[in-house]
């Protein structure tokens, strides 16, 4: 080969882009990976995974051990302390049990509010004067409600208060409104639309899909039930972004893919759909009335560095729980080891919505397609 | 007829690619060769496996017809027909007719003495659909993993692979690969456009050549391919969206699990210049 420029022009040009492709190459995953199938074979349906990357999840997401079961006989726990609505019906056994156990699960160690000192005046465990103890009391009622009304999604495992803060006052994944961005780029849009945002699974998508579903209870359905449009069926781009960034949150919080609840040849379709997207269903519900009935009611308790900078709550959302993994916790059955945190006997609610809830409510539920 | 008397020149035997003459013959204006029979077996036996699976399922409309691939959990065996093993004896059918159409046309520009960018060109086609149903499969440790053989069945299957990783025109590859299927057709019409323009100059006019062609991009953008060039850049391009094609949907799985927009996410942690 002559050397003339060229030829130097194109064996450099032909280096930086070799270049640039071996760095590439590091960007990428490598073999080998997981598949489970999750529709009839021939679909296309496989939740796919990295086993090394399941290896860490399940290292990161193991279970507290349980203390010994308490005794449930003996004085209840009102007849003893004060100021102890939630949880007095419980023997005091079970009570210093679960006491003890949360300070683990929320403000571990001993120190300045740490431990106890967490939520209780020290030296005046009666005492109602900080914020955190208001907070954990309508906390425990919320754990009991997912424990009861809400078992069409929490099913056998339950919760605790351990499956959201994993050893945090407040716990890692929690999300609030957002004010828009200032001063960033040129396309920056309303709705933090086309900036990188792990919520949208680093898509281009609106990243408040929250605000407007897990807040609020805005419609997520936007297929149309007829095959042409009608006013009366329309919906925006917008809509269809929000429900995409917000099924785009929901796969990514339980490291699956779209295929683990619909087929896609017809996403609203139920028949047609792995049985896991019921589960999915009544999960946002749940999380609309965590959010909702519980911890917003909790606004005018919290101090102003415990909300958002739009004055909203730290609210919940898929992630909060679940951490990267379908069943949160390894799939530790959570309440099991726990029974201080169902309600107290002769108080749980019926199910909220579920296959045991009134079918009356039912009517906007997922049968109406 | 210039044309038949150089056939009659050619169309003798010998040049095949195994040597000896076995089914080196012609049937009207076709060439026949060892691996037009091979051709037509393989065919007609995928095609007959086809209809006996469909025969299996629960109907005959064309466009609904399903021949799926075994269940993941078979992983890289043999699975019962009913199950998937008609989808496997089809997909090893369908290889050997594919295979054989290369052959065919190698033997034929071998005996003209030409050169083999035809079967080579085919060649990216069948490596298309080797890629999706042979060497993805083989990666990810299971059959069920190619695509079925049906009409809305296979567009379902392309659907539901995309949504394994939630948006699929983030893949890089995927991106090259539209963009040069895009490009293919935009060169394609400009060199059809720009021919018939040349030889269609309106009534009572002389018909214009190569010159004239090159002027007009000369005119028009600076620069000229040729009409030489012009073919060289089609088939890079087509061959190019081939390819990207294949290698877009054998990254997907084997080598990223997560979705698409996350893999872009080797930007947000490059140094200082990403944040500008």
């Amino acid at each position: 080969m002559r050397f003339n420029t060229t030829n130097i022009t194109m064996l450099s040009l032909g280096g930086v882009i070799g270049v640039i492709g071996l760095a590439l190459l590091f960007t990428f995953e490598r073999l080998p990976v997981q598949s489970v199938q999750t529709n009839f074979r021939g679909t296309g349906a496989a939740t796919v995974l990295n086993p090394r990357t399941q290896a860490l999840l399940t290292a990161a997401n193991q279970p507290p051990e349980a203390p010994e079961p308490a005794d449930a006989t003996g004085e209840r726990a009102r007849e003893i302390y004060e100021n102890v609505p939630v949880l007095g019906h419980l023997s005091v056994e079970q009570f210093g049990r679960i006491m003890n156990v949360m300070t683990t699960w929320l403000y571990p160690g001993e120190g300045e509010n740490l431990g106890c000192n967490g939520c209780h005046v020290p030296g005046n465990f009666a005492a109602e004067d900080m914020y955190q103890k208001h907070v954990a009391r309508r906390m425990i009622q919320m754990t009991m409600a997912l424990n009861s009304e809400w078992t069409a999604h929490t099913q056998n495992a339950g919760v605790t208060c351990w499956t959201c803060h994993r050893g945090n006052a407040v716990p890692l994944n929690v999300w609030s409104e957002m004010p828009v961005a200032q001063g960033a780029n040129f396309l920056t849009r309303p709705g933090e639309q086309n900036r990188p945002a792990p919520l949208a699974g680093y898509a281009s998508l609106p990243t408040d899909a929250m605000t407007s579903m897990l807040w609020g209870d805005n419609e997520i359905r936007v297929a149309g039930t007829n095959q042409h449009p009608r006013p009366e069926s329309r919906t925006s781009i917008q809509q269809t972004e929000w429900t995409f960034s917000l099924m785009i949150h929901m796969s990514s919080s339980l490291g699956v893919n779209c295929s683990f609840c619909h087929n896609s040849r017809n996403w609203a379709d139920w028949e047609q759909s792995p049985p896991q997207r019921l589960n999915a269903w009544y999960g946002i519900r749940m999380v609309r009335d965590i959010n909702n009935t519980y911890i917003e009611s909790l606004r005018d308790r919290f101090p102003p560095h415990r909300l958002g900078p739009l004055g909203d709550t730290l609210k919940t959302n898929c992630t909060t729980c679940h951490q990267g993994q379908n069943r949160p916790v390894n799939g530790a059955l959570m309440i099991q080891d726990y029974p201080e945190l169902l309600p107290a006997p002769g108080t749980a609610l019926p199910p909220r919505l579920g296959p045991a809830a009134d079918q009356r409510a039912e009517v906007a539920g997922p049968r109406a397609n | 007829m210039a044309i038949l008397n150089f056939e009659k020149k050619y169309r003798v035997r010998g040049g095949t690619l195994f040597g000896g003459n076995l089914f080196d013959f012609w049937v009207g204006p076709f060439y026949v060769g060892i691996f037009g029979v091979a051709t037509i077996f393989f065919s007609v036996v995928g095609t007959l496996l086809i209809l006996v699976a469909a025969a299996g399922g629960d109907t005959f409309n064309p466009w609904r017809i399903n021949i799926a691939p075994p269940d993941l959990d078979y992983g890289l065996r043999l699975a019962p027909m009913a199950l998937g093993g008609y989808w496997q004896v089809i997909t090893i059918c369908a290889l050997g007719a594919f295979g054989s159409w290369a052959l065919r046309q190698a033997e034929i520009a071998r005996k003209l003495g030409m050169g083999m960018h035809i079967p080579v060109a085919y060649g990216v086609a069948v490596f298309a659909f080797f890629s999706l149903n042979i060497i993805r499969p083989l990666l990810m440790g299971a059959w069920g993993h190619g695509f079925p053989y049906g009409i809305f069945s296979h567009l379902d299957w392309v659907s539901n692979v995309g949504y394994q990783y939630l948006h699929f025109h983030y893949n890089p590859a995927h991106m090259i690969a539209v963009t040069l299927f895009f490009t293919t057709t935009l060169a394609l019409s400009l060199h059809a456009s720009l021919v018939l323009a040349a030889i269609n100059p309106g009534k009572g006019r002389d018909v214009k050549g190569a010159e004239h062609e090159n002027s007009f991009y000369r005119d028009f953008i600076g620069y000229s391919i040729g009409t030489l060039g012009i073919h060289r850049l089609g088939l890079f391009l087509a061959l190019g969206a081939g390819i990207w094609s294949a290698i877009c949907i054998v990254i997907s799985g084997p080598f990223w699990t997560r979705g698409w927009p996350e893999w872009w996410t080797w930007w947000l942690k490059l140094p200082f210049w990403a944040h500008m």
